[in-house]
């Protein structure tokens, strides 16, 4: 895309430097536990050591007697206000604090509230609880079997511990597909539970005013808005109206879709704040954070796909087992149970296909969220990415070759896949071209064959995604019924500055930047005189949030909508000003001029002070305007990866040598933040890879529930990223952009994974599941006869 | 107990718990929220600072142990209204996203690079390996630190 702006106006296409950074360098950000009220009050959690237990009592009589202990908040007192349950995204209901079982390991039992940090976890020690043992179930599969301990024993007719069934797309052309096929290849994947650790954990300062009825709550949240009207809702009964509500979620560290969801500690510190009328903050420790935050992934598949022995690739089969711990609290647009799953043909053109999932109540933290992908895409791209590599090693093919031929080709587009998506563009043979030609795949390919006969081990792995991005088209998709819209409102004030304000929340994709570019390519007004602000309920319009890659689809859509409306007014105050026809002005980037004149212009900055002071008779005075935008479909980013990696026969470790990463996110706003972007995406897909995950014992007890067993990579195991890109610019889209935040996630580990069963599919494997730790692929090895 | 510490230059004083953690004493009583916490168990090196010029992740050092003695935290860094070299890499090469793993990053690479001005990159990945970051994915955290050392050898501050 050609630069249409100088770099003193910075907008689309140049890489400006972040306007958020002069805070955070001198340590002057204001994160939720930086705020510190008059009188506040702090609260600290009892949490349960049983997985599944019997609450025979709660004894608080020595906590209260703790220095600095004012109170324990127990399941019993939230039942008075009827807030001991609250209801998830997905109807389902969670507790607030338990009155009779708890569900998992970590589960909040109550709560204590003090003076200070220290005296309320001093009250925690000496809260006294009993549990009577019950059976806990782990394994989702397990709690799917008759005479399975039934979890959910709040819930009066339910007699097992199935969620819900679900599936899509055509099962009958699917199985002839199937029983026509030449070759067919089948396989059992396990995504494992991971947690997104993003290293600010969650927490909130609830502030009650009893004077004026209104409650402010500063918090960890991707979407303050909507969790503004979840409260209003939930708490309506007990006197919470929405205008009396504020939001603020200030500067966030690091969110990825864990901080979309309420967690009982918001609510019972803010219960606690209504109760006392004082502040009260509460913020959980790493502990905390890994044991109880909401999970993902977890997902138990079985896929299979079928092709002509000439490698064209005819129908996809899946069905999925899916456990949601013990409440159905998964984050996803309200019609998609399983997320956007069914995604799952990626890249590939099929003519048949048919998805299943089953979501399944076990002994563990509720939620489901997306670890930086939008609801589930990451498992569909490793899926099918996974079965694709094993069918072109069935067939004998070249991997990449394999996807070359079964692309969906660039004059299929807008494409509507087998599983009713509308693909909006792309070119994915070009994207994977370019990947070969960067790493040299050619040459690769033959240093592998040269290598494996001298006995060692490298693989070569790709991984080429669709991702689906932009939550969401209001004819698809909603939350609790709130239709996923956003927004953008803009103020140019009388000197030609502005001030813009969003419905989404940045936690560190650089809002502040790359909305103001987007507003300076519009209008022409510099990046530098554009004050972006976003994340307070009382202040912004309403937005469902930064989560899914939504901001630049949805917002960055209605900045573009917004700008526009002024420069449709600001076209009317240039006539005025210039006394000409608004037909006979033309507009470049910060001004209106005179069609064959060009000396004859008003700046924008100009018409921003005659709006004010000289606007025609019969005009409102002011340049302002607002946007909801409601995109018309989700846009569809996309790339290619390729990774090579050496394993260690002796040891099992899996070296990444190289990674090239491929992305096309359509049109770029800002080259430095996009890759920025990428390399943290890559990362947090190449830690699931090889390290990330949490498991369980039999009994439920966490293994990795700090980060001395819950391993996040550092800058010596993160490979050194090399990327690139194409440019598709998306059809549908204001700016021809698309969403860059969650594709590297997305893509990664199946590029990974790949790259090690090529290593090793000489040997006989054929799968691995991720994290493909040392001990994995060193027992792999025993297995397959390698020794050293 | 009394604790009387040196930040940034600066005098402070306090009456704390003995066992009051010295990321509290700095973030919730001298009121110095650029040092972040990221774990409880020494791993994230959101919470690192300088003590006696030395790097320490101040979670797991009580404030009484810094009795007498000098801190540094990122609210030190600038100088005369100049930003140290580093906090302009970290700006230049963007080594940061959503800057809570920023603070410590920075003094870790502050303390690692008066020992260490020429290091190759492997040094510096190294050097930082002590301080997790979820956003960056490293490589232009890297950049940011070579960047300074660059320019602290070229007599920048
Ligand atoms: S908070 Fe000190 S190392 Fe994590
Ligand atoms: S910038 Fe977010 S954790 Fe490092």
């Amino acid at each position: 895309m050609a630069l249409r702006t100088s770099p003193a106006i910075g907008g689309m296409g140049h890489s400006v430097k972040r306007k958020e950074d002069p805070r955070f360098i001198r340590g002057k950000g204001t994160y939720v536990d930086d705020v510190q009220l008059p009188g506040m009050l702090y609260l600290d959690i009892v949490r349960t050591p049983f997985a599944h237990a019997k609450i025979t009592k709660i004894d608080s009589s020595k906590a209260l007697g703790v220095p600095g202990v004012l109170t324990v908040i127990t399941g019993q007192d939230l039942a008075k206000y009827n807030l001991h349950w609250m209801p998830t995204l997905m109807s389902d209901t969670q507790m607030v604090l338990p009155v009779e079982k708890v569900m998992y390991q970590a589960q909040e039992v109550a709560a204590v509230l003090a003076t200070s940090r220290y005296a309320a976890a001093d009250g925690v020690d000496a809260v006294h609880v009993e549990y009577e043992p019950l059976p806990v179930v782990i394994d989702p599969r397990k709690a799917l079997e008759p005479g399975a301990p039934v979890l959910r024993t709040d819930k009066k007719d339910k007699k097992d511990n199935h969620i819900w069934h679900w599936e899509w797309g055509d099962r009958a052309a699917t199985d002839r597909a199937f029983r026509e096929a030449e070759v067919t290849v089948k396989q059992d994947i396990y995504i494992p539970r991971i947690h997104v650790a993003s290293i600010e954990t969650c927490g909130c300062v609830a502030q009650f005013d009893k004077v004026n009825g209104k409650l402010t709550v500063w918090m960890t949240t991707q979407a303050p808005h909507a969790i503004r009207t979840v409260f209003a809702l939930v708490a309506g009964h007990v006197g919470l109206a929405e205008h009396k509500i504020r939001i603020i979620s200030p500067d966030i560290g690091g969110g990825f879709g864990g901080k979309v969801p309420v967690y009982p500690g918001y609510v019972i510190a803010v219960a606690a704040s209504v109760l006392t009328g004082k502040p009260v903050k509460w913020i959980e420790d790493r502990m905390e954070n890994l044991q109880a935050d909401s999970f993902a992934r977890d997902y138990h598949i079985t896929a299979e796909l079928a092709a002509r022995k000439d490698g064209k690739l005819t129908a996809l089969r899946i069905k999925t087992i899916a456990d949601h711990g013990y409440t159905d609290a998964a984050a996803n647009p309200s019609k998609f149970p399983a997320g956007l799953f069914h995604i799952c043909t990626g890249s590939y053109d099929l003519q048949a296909a048919h998805v299943e999932v089953d979501g399944v109540y076990t002994n563990k933290p509720p939620g489901g969220i997306a670890y930086r992908c939008s609801f589930r895409v990451t498992e569909a791209v490793h899926t099918i990415e996974r079965v694709a590599d094993l069918m072109a090693h069935q067939l004998g093919m070249d991997a990449a070759e394999f996807r070359l031929k079964n692309f969906i080709k660039p004059d299929q587009f807008p494409y509507k896949s087998a599983l009713g998506w509308e693909y909006d563009s792309g070119d994915y043979a070009a994207a994977l071209r370019k990947a070969m030609d960067k790493i040299g795949y050619a040459e690769l390919r033959r240093e592998q064959a040269e290598r494996r006969r001298r006995g060692e081990l490298m693989g070569i792995g790709i991984s080429s995604f669709t991702e689906i991005v932009g939550a969401g088209p209001s004819k698809h998709f909603d939350i609790l019924g709130l239709k996923m819209f956003d927004s953008c409102e803009i103020r140019i004030h009388p000197t030609g500055k502005a001030i813009a304000r969003f419905g989404t929340k940045s936690q560190g994709q650089g809002h502040e930047t790359t909305y103001a570019q987007i507003l300076a390519e519009e209008l022409g007004i510099p990046v530098a005189d554009i004050q972006v602000e976003e994340g307070d309920t009382d202040t912004a319009p309403y937005g469902l949030g930064t989560y899914a890659s939504r901001s630049t689809p949805v917002a960055g859509a209605a900045a573009a909508l917004a700008a526009r409306k002024i420069r449709d007014k600001a076209r009317k105050l240039a006539a005025h000003l210039l006394e000409a026809a608004e037909e006979d002005l033309v507009w470049e980037p910060g001004k209106f001029s005179v069609k064959g004149a060009p000396n004859q212009f008003k700046t924008i900055q100009e018409i921003a002070f005659a709006a004010y002071t000289n606007h025609p008779q019969g005009m409102e005075a002011g340049l302002e305007a607002v946007s909801y935008y409601d995109p018309p479909n989700l846009t569809y980013p996309f790339g290619s990866y390729i990774c090579v990696v050496d394993i260690d026969k002796g040891t099992g470790e899996v070296k990444i040598r190289r990674f090239v990463a491929v992305d096309d996110c359509g049109n770029i706003i800002n080259p430095m933040i996009v890759e920025g972007q990428i390399h943290g995406g890559l990362t947090m897909g190449f830690a699931p890879a090889l390290m990330e995950e949490i498991s369980y014992d039999e009994l439920g007890n966490i293994q990795g529930g700090s980060f001395i067993d819950y391993l996040l990579p550092t800058a010596v195991e993160t490979p050194k990223w090399e990327t690139d890109k194409t440019c598709t610019p998306s059809p549908h889209h204001p700016l021809g952009a698309k969403g860059v935040g969650e594709s590297a996630t997305v893509g990664a580990p199946a590029a990974i994974a790949n790259a090690v069963v090529d290593a090793l599919w000489h040997l006989g494997v054929r799968h691995v599941d991720i994290p493909i730790t040392p001990a994995k692929v060193w027992k792999l090895l025993r297995e397959h006869g390698v020794a050293e | 107990m009394l604790v009387k510490v040196q930040i940034n230059g600066e005098k402070h004083e306090a009456d704390v718990e003995p066992r009051l953690l010295l990321v509290h004493l700095i973030r919730d009583v001298f009121r110095l929220t650029g040092t972040h916490i990221g774990c409880d168990t020494t791993h994230c090196g959101a919470c690192t600072v300088l003590l006696d010029g030395r790097p320490v992740k101040s979670c797991t050092v009580f404030g009484i142990q810094a009795h007498n003695r000098e801190i540094m935290t990122v609210e030190g860094l600038e100088q005369d209204g100049k930003l140290h070299p580093l906090q302009e890499g970290f700006m230049e090469e963007h080594g940061l996203q959503c800057g809570y793993c920023t603070p410590g990053m920075l003094m870790t690479s502050y303390a690692f690079l008066r020992k260490h001005p020429r290091s190759t990159e492997d040094e510096i990945r190294q050097a930082i390996s002590g301080n997790l970051c979820r956003c960056t994915g490293y490589v232009n955290i890297v950049k940011a630190i070579q960047y300074a050392a660059a320019k602290l050898q070229n007599g920048g501050a």
